[in-house]
């Protein structure tokens, strides 16, 4: 983690280049260092963070007054900082029979806050729970009275989760956690708070940056969607080849104990949607062997989307997995005991991040959980499913390579799609797709949950999502289209985005005489396109010249009367219903 | 340890703090000869020397100085 001073120092470095967001900073103590901390810290992970400071203790009069800075300001995300030693002078102002109510008044505040930014505002709101402060009025029995600050401080952030879970772009950034993480006497330091009215100490600044950031990042569709793991010493204990099935260390017992608790914490990240890959030095059959016949291992081969033992070195293996995940380096994480290879695949494989393990595999956890490598901003039960639906792509990969004839091939996939508006049960999908998808997307709009509810009944526009299925399995919604109404004639392609799971499958064409016909239906005469490149999108460059629209000017156009049926062997599952707009 | 010496490691900080390879402090420098060392940089340039020195200022010290040389005096009283 770099000092708050070397994040300074970033401030005089070139920006240019870097993504542009608009970020407004509200808090009702001194946040100019925040500020600084923020801007240094988004510069590491490419990003332009234009800040917009309220002034010292105007959260409610800018975000009440609809004419306020913040509103003239306009941000893409609100940052609002309530410090705990705000509401504890709130608390103790308090009349002895009101101490009750804190959590509830503070809470409904919140919820104020929110309504009116979101009345306002098209922003995402990252909103900072309470770190601890134990006043010590009641000593332990502060957690069997209602009245007492800590048992108001701590219901107050309970409360602010269960808001949080129901309030789409409303994102909870967890302060508390990282006091409990590196200690109050690190968080907070006495002197800054009172020569400055800071309540971030200086060496923490970097900390709390990098977890704003982190989510910020999420929100821009940049998190890791892969862990790769490594096998001997790293999911347990001695080598397989040269111990044997007996010997290795997992379960109950000392070092085992490790080893087991690790392996917990990948299960959950494979639960959570987090696809697990394999990649070791090893035969495979032996490799395989304890995922078979180890009573103690938590991880087994359905866990696994793809296994990787050979003799091979380890950046090569990691490219194949890249090669079948079709995700991007800057998504994987890989954890290997081992520091050469470590180094190895640092310098080979460009964006990947390698974290330094610990020598002591008792270690390895509570070195891993500070990082917090895995940050996100959704969930679906998509997720759950993602390594099953990886699982049968290698599968199809196998079954390619039996045919010579492509058109053959695809045939014998027996591939299904529903079309269907947004609705609300594929909206968590929708707005999950909108964030993840980096390659096939032509314009990268990244839109919430709360934007494409809005979209779905604004009236401006034509929403379509498409799932694909075939004799493997179910691959769940995989392409997105918006078409804007831009004129009687003209819609607008303002979303065109698909997973890259279903490349080459002819998904293309399906889509657009889909879309095709049915603006055409709508009486419409264009379909017009727009590519915007960004460093991950090139796949789709020549996108809308291929599917024969006509270049005009930075836009792409298809005149509907001249279109013909393109060749697709996806066929359409009839239960496709669109209510009259 | 020698004030020279203490001076020239506070100077080393102030250069790192202030990101500025030209300061030159003495024992009369005060804030308004330094460029960038206002009451932000301020408190930054005190954490980094009680870190340095491993040694804590009460907040009414660091409210006291008047210029580099009364802070030198109060580093060299906390036994440095």
């Amino acid at each position: 983690m770099q000092t708050f001073t070397q994040l300074k120092k970033n401030l005089k470095k070139d920006f240019s280049n870097f993504k542009v967001i608009k970020i407004a900073v509200l808090g009702d103590t001194s946040t100019q260092f925040l500020i600084q901390a923020l801007r240094g810290a988004g510069f590491e992970q490419g990003f332009d963070l234009q800040l917009w400071e309220a002034d010292f203790d105007q959260v409610e009069r800018q975000v009440f007054d609809p004419s306020s800075e913040l509103y003239e300001f306009n941000p893409e995300i609100v940052i609002v900082f309530h410090s705990t030693h705000k509401l504890l002078a709130k608390y103790n102002k308090l009349k002895p029979g009101e101490n009750n109510s804190l959590a509830d008044s503070h809470l409904e505040l919140a919820r104020n806050l929110v309504t009116a930014l979101n009345a306002q505002l098209n922003a995402k709101i990252i909103y900072y729970n309470f770190t601890e402060i134990n006043d010590s009025v009641f000593g332990n029995y502060a957690n069997k009275i209602e009245s007492s600050f800590l048992f108001q401080l701590r219901k107050l952030n309970y409360e602010l989760m269960v808001f949080a879970a129901k309030q789409s772009d409303f994102y909870l950034c967890d302060l508390s956690s990282l006091q409990n993480q590196s200690g109050k006497s690190n968080f907070f330091h006495t002197s800054v708070y009172i020569n400055t009215e800071m309540v971030l100490s200086i060496d923490i600044l970097p900390e709390v940056a990098a977890k704003t950031i982190g989510l910020i990042a999420a929100m821009y569709g940049k998190f890791k969607k892969c862990l790769i793991v490594d096998l001997d010493n790293t999911l347990w204990g001695g080598v397989i080849g040269d111990d044997g099935l007996e010997n290795i260390q997992l379960g109950g017992l000392g070092i085992g104990k490790a080893f087991t608790e690790f392996q917990y914490w990948i299960k959950k990240l494979k639960n959570r949607g987090i696809i697990i890959a394999v990649c070791s030095k090893n035969a495979e059959s032996i490799a395989k062997e304890p995922f078979e016949k180890h009573p103690d291992m938590v991880l087994h081969l359905e866990d696994i989307a793809v296994f990787v033992a050979n003799w091979e070195n380890k950046p090569d293996n990691i490219r194949r997995i890249q090669n079948i995940l079709n995700i991007g380096f800057d998504s994987m994480v890989f954890l290997d005991d081992n520091p050469f290879e470590r180094n190895m695949v640092r310098e080979n494989i460009p964006g990947i991040c390698v974290p330094e393990l610990p020598e002591d595999p008792a270690d390895y956890l509570e070195f891993l959980y500070p990082l917090n490598l895995f940050e996100t901003i959704s969930f679906s039960n998509e997720d759950a499913e993602r390594t099953k639906l990886y699982q049968e792509e290698v599968k199809r990969t196998f079954l390619q390579k039996s045919y010579t004839n492509e058109d053959d091939y695809l045939k014998s996939l027996n591939m299904v799609s529903l079309a269907e508006p947004f609705n609300k049960f594929n909206t968590p999908r929708v707005a999950q797709l909108s964030q993840r998808s980096n390659q096939f997307n032509l314009r990268t709009v990244r839109y919430t949950e709360a934007e494409i509810e809005k979209i779905a009944v604004a009236g401006d526009a034509f929403s379509f999502t498409f799932t694909l299925t075939d004799k493997f399995g179910d691959n769940g919604m995989i392409c997105v289209i918006i078409l804007k109404i831009e004129s009687d004639t003209t819609l607008f392609i303002d979303t065109w985005l698909m997973s890259c799971r279903v490349l080459k499958r002819g998904m293309e064409n399906f889509v657009l005489d889909t879309i095709a016909r049915y603006a055409e239906e709508k009486g419409y005469t264009y379909l017009k396109g727009e590519y915007i490149p960004t460093v991950k999108n090139e796949m789709v460059k020549d996108h809308y010249h291929n599917l024969g629209f006509e270049k005009k000017g930075d836009y792409w156009e298809l005149h509907l009367g001249n279109y013909e049926k393109k060749k697709c062997n996806i066929k359409i599952q009839q239960k496709l219903l669109w209510k009259e707009m | 340890m020698e004030r020279n010496v203490i001076m020239k490691q506070v100077n080393d900080i102030f250069i790192d703090i202030l990101d500025n390879e030209e300061i030159v402090i003495g024992e009369t420098t005060q804030a308004s000869d330094v460029e960038d060392w206002d009451s932000l940089t301020h408190i930054q340039l005190v954490v980094a020397i009680e870190k340095h020195f491993k040694i804590r200022f009460t907040s009414k010290e660091i409210q006291s100085w008047n210029n580099v040389g009364e802070m030198v005096n109060c580093i060299q009283k906390k036994g440095i």
